[in-house]
């Protein structure tokens, strides 16, 4: 009988396990962090279509932000390259001397403290990430203990938020500082940059804060533990990107001018 | 399959109202709306070009409703018809039309990874087309400076009319069209990380699939530097600053140097750009090589030969594709030195697309394809990738290309290459997917007239200008005739053939008409379409997707045993199995 020796199904489904009927809809606790997909047959097959799995959703947007800050990296590195094309060209002027522009803009020490205060949220966003999957109370959680893991979870958010804003502040100073030295936007190509820079990364952060602050409101509202985890998740690579993007241009500006 | 008797109990779904249906989420729905945009785009498109056209050899006609057309409205229309086809067609209908509709059933997943963020790619994408339109009505009317925007001309208002509003509002255009293919490129990658289903190996993608990803891959790298390139830009004509006007820039009579003289440089301009223009390009026509392979490979009842070869090949055009952007600058001011380097890398792409090219021959190789429209579309894709890539390597010779680069030899190189082998892509693809779309067949006695009007066209519109590019036609001459001395003489030399491309315009843009007729008449009246009318095996075309059945075949799961793409000649026939087919390789059957 061939089809004893050579099975109809090459790759044959896996048994049914009671036990491993998991759907995603809380009937196995949220510490299980199996994720199905990707093609490699992995707890797959006794799960019905687009919900393969409890961590499923949370790896899904964490990749998706991953790709978006890639793509937002790329923004920062094309600004940075600028930077180094404008910082060593120069022109001829009417006597034939070759000048380049280029005087580099003096860094408002302020912004050593404003990048420790970022350092230092990043920090916050971390510890609440973390407590967002901290199993004993998702475990809580699951049998319905309350909201353990938010209540843990919001101080650091919020405490994030206010060191964020700290920082906006900071850079704000920052700028002001410079006013007085008569320094702006305008003066300089390196002033150009200085603005645009510490510009388009405040904006970043502005982003940064008001996603804080959605978090928290998400997190008062959302009864579904995974869309919160998904959230704080989401809005801490965000966070910690854009505290790592500040470290880069810093060291640029302090070092690169 | 028998319903559940919970469902027969179930009321009727009632219609969804217009708005619910325009402002879906339904990947398919987006799909077919990205289309219809990429449609409506390619029609003003070329109409824009036929406009040119007929400008080039008749100026003195005048435009009915209009008046005589001046050279900047020429110039106008060369730059949105640059930018709506290279951006509203090119890269919305491959990558973002076909990629939401196929895409999605192709790995066998339900709906794409982010349906929300799909809809605001979508309607961002729509708007942005809406804003570059609008520039056309605004005083000054659209920007002069061409899809490439190069400054000093973009970078100061008073260069030309449409240098002012027009340009801003082609800056904000663009932007907001670089956010919204973001969005959809980064949907794009995680739905095919994410999404497979069971069995579903990244050996086993087919290779349209392969072309989407590294398309993907290449827009969420390329599009956010053009972001950053528009916001400098946006510095340099509002802020006062001059990242991108050199000292003493003499504009329309007045010095503009920017805030501060001195640092700028039109060449950095140049080198964003086109470190995102080029792998814009390869967006562009990624998914039409991938589809071309499994088409070939579909109507000649063959595998694909050397699949992870193409894979590689696809992986590899996308990652060269990113390290030659300085070809566009040989005769910019670009460092000789860097021009060598650049020519190499140009070159080096020759590499994947003859393996390509090699493999499409295999696979066809002794077969006895059914040249259904589809099919003869892929075939012309073939040639006119062929034709407009050997003019590539040719161009990417610093020294040649400095003698070729402003004249119309380019101009015929990348219409064939990317124009026109892009939209046989798309062509291919609306007339093998439409049964899907539909549930209808296309009429293929208007696809075949569709196919060789197509053909000829095209080559008789482009080949004759390699031979006006090299008898000397500049780019962006609004006119030919009616110059003095010898360089007239030259431009009017031109004129005969010039008139030859312009009468082959006029034929290629009016059998199009025949597939609008095919089109619209097939949708309503057209053949209802078998359950798998090519015997395809890739998972789009799985029983349970198709436009007919039932709901509750969704539900069953898909599971992928086997590579697309096995044929195999029997003696009772010929046998296929799809990939979804759990049947055992008859080949290693141990009798």
């Amino acid at each position: 009988m061939p089809s004893t020796i050579t099975p109809i199904r090459t790759e044959p489904k896996p048994r049914r396990h009671v036990e491993d009927h998991d759907n995603g809809s809380g009937r196995r606790p949220p510490t299980d962090k199996r994720t199905g997909g990707g093609g490699d047959n992995d707890n797959w097959g006794d799960r019905p279509r687009g919900n393969h799995g409890p961590r499923e959703r949370l790896v899904r947007y964490r990749m998706g932000i991953f790709f978006a800050l890639a793509s937002d990296m790329m923004f920062f590195v094309a600004i940075v390259s600028s930077f180094f094309v404008n910082q060593s060209t120069g022109h001829f002027d009417a006597y034939n001397n070759y000048i380049n522009e280029w005087s580099a803009t003096t860094i408002p020490p302020i912004l050593w403290l404003n990048t420790l205060v970022l350092i230092l949220s990043s920090i916050t966003m971390e510890i609440a990430r973390r407590r967002m999957f901290h199993e004993v109370d998702a475990m809580d959680e699951w049998l319905g203990l309350g909201k353990p893991i938010t209540r843990r979870a919001i101080p650091w958010v919020a405490v994030t938020a206010v060191l964020g804003t700290i920082f906006l502040v900071g850079q704000w100073i920052a700028w002001e500082q410079l006013a007085l030295q008569h320094v702006f936007f305008l003066s300089n190509p390196s002033s150009h940059f200085f603005y645009l820079i510490t510009g388009v990364h405040g904006i970043h952060l502005v982003f940064g804060v008001f996603g804080l602050i959605a978090t928290l409101i998400g997190l008062y509202v959302s009864r579904s533990l995974e869309s919160r985890q998904i959230m704080v998740d989401c809005a801490s690579w965000y966070w910690h990107s854009m505290g790592l993007f500040w470290i880069f241009l810093f060291v640029l500006l302090v070092f690169f001018q | 399959m028998t319903p559940r008797p919970d469902k027969l109990s179930e009321p009727v779904a009632t219609m969804p109202s217009l708005r619910r249906r325009i402002f879906t989420t339904d990947h398919r729905i987006i799909g077919i709306e990205y289309l219809i945009l990429a449609l409506t785009s390619v029609t003003i498109g070329a109409i824009l070009s036929l406009l040119m056209r007929i400008h080039l050899v008749w100026p003195d006609r005048v435009l009915p409703f209009y008046g005589p057309i001046l050279p900047e409205d020429y110039l106008a229309m060369v730059t949105i018809h640059g930018t709506i086809m290279l951006f509203f067609v090119l890269t919305t209908a491959p990558q973002a039309g076909f990629g939401n509709l196929i895409l999605p059933a192709q790995i066998g997943a339900r709906r794409m990874a982010f349906p929300v963020a799909n809809a605001v790619s979508f309607w961002l994408t729509a708007v942005a087309l809406v804003i570059l339109l609008s520039s056309t009505f605004v005083p000054g009317g659209s920007a002069i400076s061409g899809w490439t925007a190069y400054p000093p001309f973009s970078a100061v208002a008073g260069a030309g009319p449409g240098q002012g509003l027009g340009m801003d509002l082609w800056l904000a255009s663009i932007a907001v069209f670089a956010i919204a293919s973001t969005i959809g490129a980064i949907n794009i990658l995680v739905t095919i990380i994410k999404f497979r289903c069971e069995g579903m190996t990244w050996g086993r993608m087919p290779l349209t699939v392969w072309g989407w990803f590294t398309a993907a891959l290449l827009s969420v790298i390329a599009f956010s530097v053009l972001l950053a390139a528009l916001l400098l830009l946006f510095c340099d004509r509002h802020a006062g600053t001059g990242f991108f006007v050199p000292a003493g820039d003499l504009v329309s009579g007045v010095i503009h140097s920017g805030g501060h003289p001195g640092n700028g440089s039109p060449l950095l301009w140049l080198h964003l750009f086109w470190f995102f223009g080029h792998p814009e390009v390869y967006i562009s026509i990624l998914p039409g090589l991938g589809l071309t392979s499994m088409l070939l490979a579909n109507f000649s009842r063959r595998r694909v030969f050397a699949y992870r070869t193409m894979i590689v090949t696809t992986l590899l055009i996308g990652f060269l594709g990113i390290l030659l952007w300085g070809h566009h600058m040989f005769v910019a001011g670009l460092n000789p030195f860097a021009a060598s380097a650049f020519a190499v890398s140009t070159m080096a792409i020759a590499i994947p697309a003859s393996a390509k090219v090699l493999s499409w021959l295999a696979t066809v190789w002794r077969s006895r394809p059914s040249y259904t429209t589809a099919m003869l579309f892929s075939i012309g894709f073939i040639s006119l990738f062929i034709t407009g890539g050997l003019s590539g390597p040719v161009l990417a010779q610093p020294i040649l290309d400095e003698y070729l680069h402003n004249t119309f030899f380019v101009v015929a190189h990348f219409h064939l290459i990317m124009a026109m082998a892009a939209v046989f892509g798309l062509f291919a693809a609306t007339y093998y997917w439409f049964p899907l779309m539909t549930g209808r067949m296309m009429s293929e006695s208007l696809g075949r007239l569709h196919f060789w009007g197509t053909l000829v066209g095209a080559y008789a519109t482009f080949l004759p200008m390699h031979i006006t590019g090299l008898m000397g036609e500049p780019r962006h001459y609004a006119q030919l005739s009616g110059v003095a001395n010898a360089a007239g003489q030259l431009l009017a030399g031109t004129l005969p053939l010039n008139r030859f491309i312009t009468w082959s315009a006029i034929v290629l843009s009016t059998v199009q008409l025949v597939f609008f007729v095919n089109l619209f008449h097939s949708l309503r009246k057209g053949r209802s379409a078998p359950p798998n009318p090519w015997r395809a095996t890739t998972l789009e075309w799985h029983p349970a997707l198709h436009p007919n059945a039932p709901a509750e075949a969704l539900e069953e799961a898909t599971v992928v045993y086997r590579q697309p793409c096995e044929y195999r000649p029997t003696p009772g026939g010929e046998l296929f199995l799809p990939q979804w087919s759990a049947d055992t390789n008859p080949d290693i059957k141990p009798e």
